[in-house]
């Protein structure tokens, strides 16, 4: 897998790069746990917090601003607090960026890709794309970009989730997220790839917002025989749009009794002197491998998982 | 009371769910990859053997239930209960038809099952896999038939009535699957 995926970005020119694991600060998404540790300078003098990455966003995207051109990278990343039957604490990345490139010639590619890697397996048919509204209505019956609370109460009751009511409350995001995961996600991707975008705008993450109405984010998941595989976005470039953002990500996790990480100014210093337009997409390796090899758990993919490691 | 949180949930653990002891017999981590993560457990209900699926906020608690599997030997039944004696305690124990159900036709006196206590309660009862009875009565059978095809109904000493070979004879000793309550063997005496 690793040796194909590097073939296919040779061959179009993609560079590949290395950015820390360790790093000064960490992403402020509000549903992310992360590891954290100290510093020590030579001599034991204390250097600071430092924390392993949960991906490696920022760091490449300040590669992009300084003019790297396209790029791509395999790493580890980490998130804690994270484990099951399609999760590992510590995990593979297979991240890239395409300068100039819409969400569209960006899922032409990771389309290619898995054709490359799914070839002989049976999940080689041809992608479907599908926009996240369309799957919502198909599968969920209601419309989630105008939906209310209200609306989503009841169709969670309707389709017997009565207890997702004390677990969403009154926020539209963790609704969305409630139902797509119940009822949309376990259909998406039976054959072959389903390119699922235009979010909602309040999971937009670092994704563009384009504006209409309703306004979607220009974000896009590959799914897989139900599996979450990818996540990419037309990247956000407006650093005052940006550290809203991260401001917003900070009130919520200071809200629900997250620890506060500080805004990554060296990200927001390289969106200030220009991050080109571009998209780029986020792969999970473990969760790719257990489509190529039909393995039920992601503990039959890794040498040690967690428990063992 | 003791409790539980989603992180500890595994097959077989004993919980309370809206004040009925259940089993959890699956625990998935559902986590969307710029999401909320939940937990989507699947318990088998103890009373009534039904199937429910919840889901749960990550590193949320639920009540442990007192529920425990004892092996107790079948004693008698006066009509209403049915009574069993642990064999370490000699204590005994007794079941309602609510706990015993199905399992009653397989019961004889002195069989050894498994009795699972809640509050040290009997809330369900399920025999051994395989027990052996006499045949009280079937059809006179066809010597020499042993093509085990067709088969008739016998009724065993317990009430129970499985089907047999033709060739299986009424006091004859038979091994049944409690499970299926497929006839397995005939048991030489």
């Amino acid at each position: 897998m690793l040796s194909q995926i590097r073939r296919f970005f040779e061959e179009r020119g993609v560079l590949e790069v290395e950015t820390p694991s360790l790093c000064h600060t960490v992403g402020t998404d509000p549903h992310l746990s992360f590891f954290s540790t100290r510093l020590n300078k030579p001599g034991g003098r204390p250097g600071g917090t430092f924390y392993l990455q949960t991906s490696p966003e920022f760091a490449m995207k300040r590669l992009l601003a300084a003019g790297s051109g396209p790029i791509y990278q395999i790493c580890k990343a980490f998130r804690n607090e994270e484990s099951g039957r399609f999760h590992n604490p510590e995990f593979t990345i297979l991240e890239w960026y395409r300068p100039g490139f819409g969400l569209d010639r960006l899922m032409n590619e990771i389309e290619a890709l898995l054709r490359v890697l799914l070839a002989g397996t049976p999940h080689d048919g041809k992608g479907q794309r599908l926009s996240y509204r369309e799957a919502f209505i198909d599968h969920a019956g209601i419309d989630p970009l105008v939906a209310s609370i209200d609306d989503f109460a009841h169709c969670a009751q309707t389709h017997g989730l009565g207890d997702a009511r004390s677990l969403c409350g009154e926020v539209a995001s963790d609704w969305l997220d409630f139902l797509f995961t119940h009822l949309v996600q376990p259909d998406l991707g039976c054959s072959g790839p389903c390119f699922l975008f235009d979010f909602p705008a309040c999971q937009a993450s670092l994704a563009l917002i384009r504006p209409g109405l309703p306004a979607v984010a220009e974000r896009v998941e590959v799914f897989l025989r139900g599996i979450e595989l990818a996540n990419g976005f037309h990247e956000l470039t407006d650093p005052c749009e940006q550290e809203q953002r991260f401001e917003q990500e900070q009130q919520e996790r200071a809200r629900t009794g997250r620890p506060v990480p500080a805004k990554d100014s060296c990200f927001l210093g390289a969106l200030r002197a220009g991050l080109p337009d571009s998209s780029g997409v986020a792969v999970g390796l473990d969760r790719l491998l257990m489509l190529m090899t039909g393995a039920d758990h992601i503990d039959d993919v890794l040498a040690f998982p967690v428990g063992r490691a | 009371m003791a409790s539980y949180s989603t992180n500890e949930f595994k097959g077989g653990l004993k919980v309370m769910l809206d004040g009925d002891p259940c089993s959890i017999i699956e625990n998935e981590f559902v986590k969307p990859g710029k999401g909320q993560a939940f937990s989507r457990v699947k318990f088998r209900n103890l009373k009534t053997g039904r199937v429910i699926e919840r889901t749960f906020k990550s590193g949320e608690s639920i009540e442990a239930a007192d529920v425990v599997e004892c092996d107790m030997q079948y004693l008698y039944n006066d009509g209403e209960f049915w009574h069993f004696m642990a064999p370490d305690t000699f204590e005994q124990y007794s079941a309602d038809q609510a706990a015993v159900g199905d399992a009653a036709k397989w019961l004889k006196d002195q069989a050894v099952c498994t009795v699972t206590l809640w509050n040290n309660q009997p809330l369900s009862v399920t025999p051994a896999n395989f027990v052996e009875l006499r045949i009280t009565e079937t059809d006179p059978g066809v010597r020499g038939d042993t093509s085990g095809g067709g088969g008739k109904p016998a009724t065993l000493e317990t009430g129970a009535v499985v089907r047999v070979p033709l060739f299986i004879q009424t006091d004859e000793i038979i091994k049944v699957d409690t499970r299926t309550g497929e006839y397995v063997s005939r048991v030489k005496e």
